[in-house]
């Protein structure tokens, strides 16, 4: 099972490698993507972003919680086919309990210590996705699933 | 951008964009060694070529569908097949090829040249590995000679360089090849001399042989050897060999013939000229300043250079290195014709008569220690076999290889395995064997009592027509064997299976007869007189390769059902002693049953080792080769052993790790084929293609990704195998 085996290194050296995802959102009806500065905990179950509370995509996951996010390490050349790996995660968004609050952010600010001041604005929220499965795409179709919840 | 120049104005600027060939032959050539007249075609012109035409991240792409570390040597193979083609099919834009097509006329006007690669880089690194790379022949024309240049820079990917990619530094973005175009010299006597032996670094080593080099390069022909003082040019040694051929070029192509009787008797060189190639190869260390190995060709009195590369010791590749083995598995087309010839005329009759001989000695009537050495004896007899199978039967299936070559150079279809089209439909054993299993489900369908009987499992109330014709299929296959186990045909699992069989109507065979003969009659246009009894030739005997590929088996599995038989009545007896034999080695069952006294170890139950899963990480789409056209959505049936074949339904997609010939008669209950072991003239991808089935090979843990029951796609145009439905959990599966 060496594939398997590979699959969390995979992501593990994805998330320390990335400093950006693409958060999908639905409203209602309305499918909507975001360019989001990520970090994720050591056991990969929870990807943090941080969004002020006026945005579009605050306001879908207020209606709808459920998301996917898009992760990769493309570097738009040929080689991508080879080496980029993209992954999706799927599961719930929602802000952050504020007992989690200081442990989290500390987690996303060692990851973007540049956005401190935005992070603790008041107008700002700490995000969390609840991942439930990861879809993990490389060697440009190979394409592996891992269900985090169980 | 000098996309070509003549080798008198090569300098020692240009010895990258020359390669190492190219440079040495401009080397000596100033020197004032006798080399033929030149040209190189410079790595710009391949550089330009793969960037302008796109054709470099085409070859990223068929590079690493797969980690090339789980790749076989076969799917390497197939990959070179592929990138070839990409070449085949991407002509080289007009500012590359004007300017080299001008100097190409005007310097050779029309007389025939070589076409050699020439790869830049580490001279000595390069020349490990020689021979990684294509050369051609007696090519006309400039027309002609941009093809083969082309063909000489697709084998910058050839599964040679493939297999020693990291001792090259193989790399899609860096990579590149230069050509060199040589006068054509049509040596009468030729040969290699080695300055320094690999053996004895006191002495000088000459080979020669009567012709060209080719016979002496792939060792269809053995050479005359001599053996020199390196420091006084003195002969030691010759070593002169039965002298009966001679490769020629003759009615367009290099051939086989036989050497004349006056020929036979004369070495390939005078003494004086033993003298002369001797003192060649001390010119060249001097010029190169280290030992050389320097390929030499006679015509008429003129003694031409033809290559020269340093001579390196201790190449990386020890004899234990499996690359080699997978190198000499290339053959020419001389040395498949004699592997034929032995394989048809002498292995194959032998094998059968063997089989035969084993069966007439009845192991139930042996008494324990006559049995015991019967099983040594058939186990001698079966290793026997394994190691002519590998010396022969393996290596000949080349054959299909080398007409797929030929078949892609002259029609340069789109799909580059169309070939195998034409190399199908000869009727296999297995096809043979699968009609009779046929014929047997037919007769359940008509006959809705023996169904009946059968479903019951009465044996007893059975048709006996339909015994007799169960055990005349028994008689003409033996002993079904596969992983040691034999199709009992008593066994319930077996009416089992029959019963799935005549369950549903057999598909259609897919009418591939009158597109074969098109496709022939295309093929052979291509070629005309004497050609075309080459290329005819050549047909026969890839199909030839493709049906022993597959029959070979067969005819193997014959014998090892003896054996299977022999080591199975030794375990009933010791299992009539009470002893747990049932996975017992055959040693220990030899040793036992000559030992009234013996006594077994019970084997432990944990024996099988399952990993404990900590993650729940499924498959999703997981990619191999694609190896038969077509899609196909299923239940898996993951087959582990031959119950799993017996249990096999209708519609169900067949997963296995590999599939052998003994396997395929549950081939026409399947919906599509996948098979973790890679290739597209492997057993699994000939039998698909004989079905018309969807297949995928050469998927990464396919047995273990897929469990049965699991939903599968089988995607066989591009090689993707996707597990599950398209839905999300919780949403309804389409319907």
């Amino acid at each position: 099972m060496k594939e398997k085996n590979r699959i969390k290194e995979i992501l593990q050296e994805l998330f320390s490698s990335q400093k950006l995802g693409v958060l999908a959102t639905q409203g209602e009806g309305n499918p909507y993507g975001n360019l989001v500065a990520i970090a994720a905990t050591d056991d990969l179950n929870r990807i943090l972003f941080a969004t002020l509370r006026s945005t579009r995509k605050f306001h879908n996951i207020l209606v709808n919680k459920r998301v996917a996010m898009v992760i990769d390490n493309r570097s738009n050349r040929a080689l991508d086919f080879r080496k980029a790996v993209a992954v999706t995660a799927t599961g719930v968004a929602e802000e952050v309990s504020s007992s989690e609050r200081d442990a989290l952010q500390k987690v996303y600010l060692a990851k973007h210590p540049s956005l401190k001041e935005f992070v603790t604005a008041p107008t700002c929220a700490l995000m969390q996705i609840d991942v439930e499965r990861y879809y993990v795409v490389y060697r440009f179709q190979n394409v592996m699933e891992w269900d985090v919840k169980s | 951008m000098n996309f070509i120049l003549p080798i008198e104005e090569i300098t020692e600027d240009d010895r990258f964009r020359v390669g190492g060939k190219g440079f040495a032959l401009a080397v000596m050539a100033r020197k004032g060694l006798q080399v033929p007249p030149a040209l190189a075609v410079t790595t710009e012109a391949y550089r330009e070529y793969v960037q302008s035409t796109k054709l470099g991240e085409k070859i990223l792409i068929e590079l690493h569908r797969k980690a090339f570390e789980d790749m076989r040597w076969e799917e390497i193979w197939d990959t070179a097949l592929r990138i070839r083609n990409l070449f085949l099919q991407t002509p080289i834009p007009e500012e590359i090829r004007n300017p080299i097509a001008l100097l190409l006329q005007s310097f050779f006007s029309g007389h025939p040249v070589a076409v050699r690669s020439s790869a830049p880089g580490e001279d000595a690194a390069q020349t490990s590995f020689a021979g990684l790379h294509e050369s051609y022949i007696q090519v006309r024309g400039a027309e002609s000679i941009l093809e083969h240049i082309r063909l000489v820079w697709a084998s910058l990917w050839s599964d040679r360089a493939l297999l020693y990619r990291q001792e090259l530094g193989l790399d899609v973005e860096k990579s590149t090849m230069a050509v060199v175009v040589q006068k054509m010299i049509l040596g009468e006597r030729s040969g290699v001399v080695f300055g320094r032996s690999p053996m004895d670094a006191s002495q000088a080593v000459i080979e020669a042989v009567h012709g060209l080099n080719q016979g002496l390069v792939d060792g269809t022909i053995e050479p005359d050897r001599w053996t020199l003082d390196r420091k006084t040019g003195e002969i030691l040694t010759h070593h002169a060999p039965k002298r009966e051929r001679a490769m020629v070029f003759s009615s367009g192509r290099v051939r086989l013939e036989p050497l004349p009787p006056e020929r036979q008797a004369e070495a390939p060189l005078k003494s004086n000229e033993i003298g002369d190639v001797y003192r060649l190869a001390m010119s060249a260390e001097e010029i190169f300043k280290s030992p050389q190995d320097v390929e030499w060709t006679y015509r008429g009195d003129a003694l031409f250079a033809l290559q020269s590369r340093p001579i390196t010791t201790g190449a990386s590749a020890g004899p234990e290195d499996p690359r080699r083995w997978y190198l000499s598995l290339t053959r020419s087309f001389e040395n498949l014709k004699g592997l034929r010839t032995k394989i048809e005329r002498e292995l194959v009759p032998s094998m059968v008569e063997e089989a035969v001989r084993l069966s007439q000695r009845e192991c139930s009537l042996l008494s324990d220690s006559q049995l015991a050495d019967e099983i040594e004896y058939r186990l001698e007899v079966y290793q026997h076999w394994e190691d002519l199978y590998k010396e022969y039967f393996i290596p000949f299936a080349h054959g299909m290889r080398l007409f797929g070559k030929v078949y892609n150079d002259v029609v340069q279809p789109a799909d580059p395995f169309a070939f195998l089209d034409l190399l199908t439909g000869r009727e296999m054993e297995s096809v043979k064997r699968n009609r009779m299993l046929e014929d047997l489900a037919a007769w359940i369908r008509r006959d809705p009592g023996l169904r009946e009987t059968l479903q019951k499992g009465k044996m007893e109330e059975w048709d006996p027509a339909f015994r007799e014709s169960l055990e005349r299929f028994f008689r003409q296959y033996g002993a079904l064997s596969w992983e040691g186990s034999r199709i009992d045909p008593e066994a319930d699992a077996f009416a089992r299976f029959l019963l799935a069989l005549a369950s549903r109507e057999p598909k259609q065979r897919p009418p591939v007869e009158k597109d074969r003969s098109i496709r022939e009659a295309e093929f052979l246009s291509h070629f005309e007189g004497e050609e075309r009894r080459f290329a005819t030739e050549l047909l026969d005997l890839g199909r030839a390769s493709y049906r022993w590929r597959d029959d070979d088996n067969i005819f193997m599995g014959k014998i090892k059902g003896q054996m299977v038989l022999a080591l199975d009545e030794g375990k009933r007896r010791l299992q009539a002693r009470g002893m747990a034999a049932e996975d017992i080695e055959a040693s220990e069952l030899i040793k036992a049953l000559k030992d009234p006294c013996a006594t077994l170890p019970r084997i432990p139950e944990a024996k099988k080792r399952s990993a404990p899963e900590t993650l729940k990480i499924r498959g999703r789409q997981i990619v191999g080769q694609p190896a038969g056209p077509g899609i196909a959505v299923g239940k898996a049936r993951v087959v582990h052993g031959r119950s799993d074949l017996f249990s096999f339904q209708p519609g169900e997609i067949l997963v296995c790790d590999a599939i052998d010939p003994n396997m395929t008669f549950a081939v026409p209950l399947a919906a599509g084929i996948v098979e973790r072991r890679g290739g597209m003239l492997i057993h699994g991808a000939i039998i698909a293609r004989e079905y018309g089935l969807p297949c995928v090979t050469g998927v990464p843990e396919a047995t273990n990704f897929i469990k049965t029951g699991d939903l599968v796609t089988v995607d066989g145009f591009l090689g993707i195998v996707t597990i599950g439905s398209p839905t999300f959990p919780g949403e309804d599966s389409p319907a």
